[in-house]
């Protein structure tokens, strides 16, 4: 793995910071250790062509690992109920101001398993339901911050939260 | 077992058999890695993100044993149960009684 220098570094977290404050999300205010994360998330993009969690290991499949390309699918619930996401990256207000600490948190992402089986039944169920619906347009859903729309595609990408059109699932 | 050749040592007090599962990228391994060290107690780990696929799964396996979500940081006691995460006081409970 080549060293990521500290400029690099610098450059990324500045823009994570400035695009998490616009959307209403926090970085860790445990400047170091956010750091350490975004040096993690630069040297997955050098070795998987995205940016796959620091704190998971990803497949190395793009379609297999897009729940956990950052900010991934589990951020909301996670801040919502552990106050930080799984790797710490983003808190909640709480934490930014410094009232509490962001600590390890459990594993939300299902086991491969599941995360199959939920593919398959997900896919069977649209097949299933496929042509029924009487809007005049399809719904998408962003599977990280939840924003809904509804138009022909998903946006390039999400208004509120800025990850790619991949990270929309239909809803309706 | 090939990833077996890439675990590392860290020598300190010898309390009980203690294989740590990590990731390089982590901030939760980076953080148990330094406790242990800081609590001086002897350790293996295992960086799986660094090893090539084979030994990867092979060292998956092993962690499923002990932490079927196979999250990290894993750590396995005496072959026999894992603390998973970054978990402080469990960690400098083992290092005074384990």
């Amino acid at each position: 793995m080549r060293d990521v220098s500290d400029k690099d570094i610098d450059a990324l977290y500045g823009i994570f910071k400035k695009d998490a404050e616009s959307g209403g999300y926090y970085l860790n205010p445990d400047t170091g250790f956010a750091k350490e994360l975004v040096r993690g998330l630069i040297a997955n993009e050098e070795r998987y062509g995205y940016q796959s969690c620091p704190c998971r290991l990803a497949s190395g499949i793009k379609e297999e690992d897009l729940d956990i390309i950052c900010p991934c699918d589990y951020r909301d619930e996670d801040i919502g109920e552990y106050g930080a996401c799984y790797c710490a990256l983003y808190v909640s207000g709480e934490i930014a101001e410094g009232k509490k600490s962001a600590g390890s948190i459990p594993e939300r992402r299902p086991a491969a398993e599941q995360r199959k089986k939920m593919k398959t039944e997900k896919e069977t169920g649209r097949i299933e339901n496929g042509g029924k619906l009487s809007l005049p347009l399809p719904v998408w859903r962003c599977k990280v911050c939840g924003y809904l729309c509804a138009r022909t595609e998903p946006p390039e990408i999400c208004p509120v939260c800025k990850v790619k059109k991949d990270r929309f699932e239909r809803f309706l | 077992m090939g990833y077996e050749k890439f675990i590392k040592q860290v020598s300190g007090k010898k309390k009980s058999d203690l294989m740590l599962f990590t990731l390089t990228t982590c901030g939760w391994c980076q953080k148990t890695k330094k406790l242990l060290k800081e609590l001086g107690v002897e350790y293996k780990y295992v960086d799986v993100d660094l090893l090539e696929d084979k030994d990867k799964q092979e060292a998956q396996k092993i962690m499923t044993r002990w932490n079927p979500r196979c999250s990290f940081p894993t750590l396995v006691i005496n072959n026999t149960r894992a603390i998973t995460g970054f978990q402080e006081d469990q960690l400098k409970e083992l290092a005074d009684n384990a």
